[in-house]
């Protein structure tokens, strides 16, 4: 990480463009995981407090892949891992991120099947009690497996950086920005598709859209198995080194991914995409050119004051439109 | 054909709303239902289209059987499957999505047959043709009431469920609605139409069912029914002046201006 020694050395130029780059690359983070967020809430109406839980839970699949050669859930050995000590090539990195998002997307299925649908019909304020449920049942498995080490995710790059115009990019920031354009395209072009249609159908009008022979409780699963792969390509993404927890998967991340994205969401306006993205790269250049720019005035404001930045641009924002910038007005009924 | 039997369905586990209702449409026929606001007409809708869980409804006697098998059971897509399509009250277009979209989302449960199928709708609205890539929510009252029909029709269906489809149209409109309803009829897909407009409705159909407070109070051939005079006062709006025949509850035809047009 880019502490404030190191940029003061750099040109202004150089130092507004790394700021910038690593408020894309952590805005690339909270896109994902708010995409994945904004999928389950569009299609089902549910706010997911599990977001949180589920990306963490992708990512530990990643780590138990690629550092323990294992199969999440099964015990067997992964015949795809790279040999003890030996970093897997960018290729088959992504294949191992692949399979982990196979894995998350398993887990969303399991989790809408088991504890999501036998709820369907109720006020959707018990449906969100749920998933906080969900978020504090799957937590403590979590902890369990970070608490002692923090886990790795086998980045090939691990921490090296570019130069650029005299500014330090570190390759992971691009490789956030790649995956995060890459989860955008995949979800608009979803949208495009029979299926995709067929859920923002579910969105406008559930009983119109059964009429239609669509099933509903289908829609809702593949909301939900998305939904959990996108946050688990998020919380992914956040363990490659130089981003905060130093490219390991740790208890650390988890608050992040549970509470660090709801501004977010909360300013895009819960169930729009293009919302995800915008609100996901401003939240994240709030928060990062704040930490950047205000660090002189550290004694006033205290050390920790760029995290509270997401926040206070969010209530901002919802003074003005309170159904974020691109929500719909009829969200707030819920 | 299609078979009603003494169906009654109650919402909420106690509001009886259909009580032992029956009537049938047989294969290849149009066959009008007719009653006025709160007769029970879209809740027979729903009860064959298995739409009535959504509304906490249920049937709680009878039976609805579709080519001998009951289907009251049946979740909706099954339905659909097994070639039952439905054009709901009040149109229920996909607003904020594409007339393609809307009329994919109608071929959900028939993708082989889609592209002739899509043409086959086009054919029929050659307006829908013109604004094929245009946001559904945009179209006119008519457009939409055509979408609604093509959506439908994706779904190559049997049997077509209409409920009110000129609610809310101009005259010259309804008559285009009522045009094509004879047209799709023709091409073999045999009709249950909902109307409170009678006189549309009658003037297509083959058979007739008038129903009142959740129960088929009069039926017969539509020619027949058109001529009757109790039908010729209540629904068409015929009577004549001083002249008061006593219909059963009268006092609960909540008559519309436009039964008079
Ligand atoms: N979801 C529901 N819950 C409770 N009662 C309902 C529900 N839907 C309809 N009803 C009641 O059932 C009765 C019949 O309603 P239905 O909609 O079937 O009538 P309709 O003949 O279609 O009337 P309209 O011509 O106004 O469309 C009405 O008294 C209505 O209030
Ligand atoms: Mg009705």
């Amino acid at each position: 990480m880019m502490t404030a020694l190191q940029l003061a050395q750099t040109g202004a130029g150089a130092t507004f463009l790394q700021t910038l780059v690593k408020a894309l690359a952590l805005g690339s983070v909270y896109v994902l995981i708010a995409l994945g967020f904004v999928i389950v809430f569009k299609a089902t109406q549910v706010l997911n407090f599990a977001a949180g839980a589920i990306a963490m839970a992708g990512a530990m699949f990643m780590s138990i892949l690629i550092s323990d050669g294992g199969i999440p859930l099964l015990p067997f050995d992964n015949p795809l891992a790279p040999a003890e000590g030996e970093a897997a090539s960018i290729p088959m990195w992504g294949v191992h991120v692949l399979i982990a998002l196979v894995f998350a997307a398993l887990f969303g299925l399991v989790l809408e099947r088991v504890a999501i649908r036998p709820m369907v019909g109720q006020p959707l304020f018990a449906m969100a009690v749920v998933t906080l449920g969900i978020e504090v049942a799957v937590r403590p498995f979590n902890l369990d497996a970070t608490a002692l080490e923090s886990r790795n995710l086998g980045v090939p790059w691990k921490a090296e950086t570019w130069e650029l115009a005299g500014a330090i990019v570190p390759k992971s920031y691009v490789a956030a920005v790649v995956l995060a354009a890459i989860g955008s395209t995949a979800v608009l072009l979803f949208f495009r598709s029979r299926l995709g249609v067929a859920m923002r159908a579910v969105a406008f009008d559930q009983e119109a859209a059964m009429a239609q022979g669509i099933n509903v409780g289908r829609v809702f699963a593949i909301a939900w198995g998305l939904g959990a792969a996108l946050a688990a390509l998020g919380a992914i993404t956040y363990g490659m080194a130089p981003f905060p927890p130093g490219g390991n998967v740790s208890q650390e991340i988890h608050p992040i991914l549970a509470f660090r994205v709801l501004p977010v969401i909360v300013l895009g306006g819960l169930d729009s995409i293009a919302g995800a993205i915008v609100g996901g790269v401003m939240i994240a250049s709030a928060e990062i050119f704040a930490g950047q720019y205000l660090s002189q005035y550290n004694d006033t404001l205290g050390s920790g004051y760029s995290t509270i930045v997401p926040y206070l641009v969010m209530l901002v924002v919802l003074v003005v439109r309170p159904f974020g910038i691109f929500g719909t007005p009829e969200i707030r009924r819920v | 054909m299609l078979e009603i039997a003494n169906l009654e369905v109650v919402y909420n586990e106690v509001i009886l709303v259909l009580r032992g209702l029956s009537l049938e449409v047989p294969d290849g026929k149009i066959v009008a239902l007719l009653g006025s606001n709160g007769a029970g007409k879209t809740t027979t809708a729903r009860a064959i289209t298995g739409l009535l869980d959504v509304h906490e409804g249920k049937a709680t006697k009878g039976s609805v059987t579709w080519k001998g098998e009951e289907i009251s059971e049946r979740i909706p897509a099954h339905i659909v499957q097994a070639g039952i399509a439905q054009v709901m009250e009040g149109r229920r277009i996909f607003a904020e999505l594409t007339v393609d979209e809307n009329l994919s989302c109608g071929a959900f449960t028939n993708r082989s047959n889609m592209s002739a199928n899509y043409d086959r709708v086009m054919e029929l609205f050659p307006r829908l043709k013109e604004r094929n890539k245009q946001v559904a929510g945009y179209l006119s009252g008519g457009e939409q009431q055509m979408l609604a029909i093509g959506r439908a029709l994706m779904a190559e269906p049997e049997l077509l469920i209409l409920d009110e489809p000129s609610l809310g149209l101009a005259p010259m409109l309804i008559e285009q609605i009522r045009n094509i309803i004879v047209d799709i009829n023709k091409q073999g897909v045999s009709v249950l139409l909902i109307e409170q407009n009678a006189m549309m409705a009658l003037s297509i159909a083959d058979f007739g069912y008038v129903m009142e407070s959740g129960k088929v109070v009069m039926d017969g051939p539509a020619q027949k029914l058109l001529n009757d005079e109790d039908v010729q006062e209540f629904y068409l709006g015929l009577h004549a002046e001083g002249e008061r025949k006593s219909f059963r509850d009268v006092k609960h035809y909540k008559r519309r201006k436009r039964w008079l047009s």
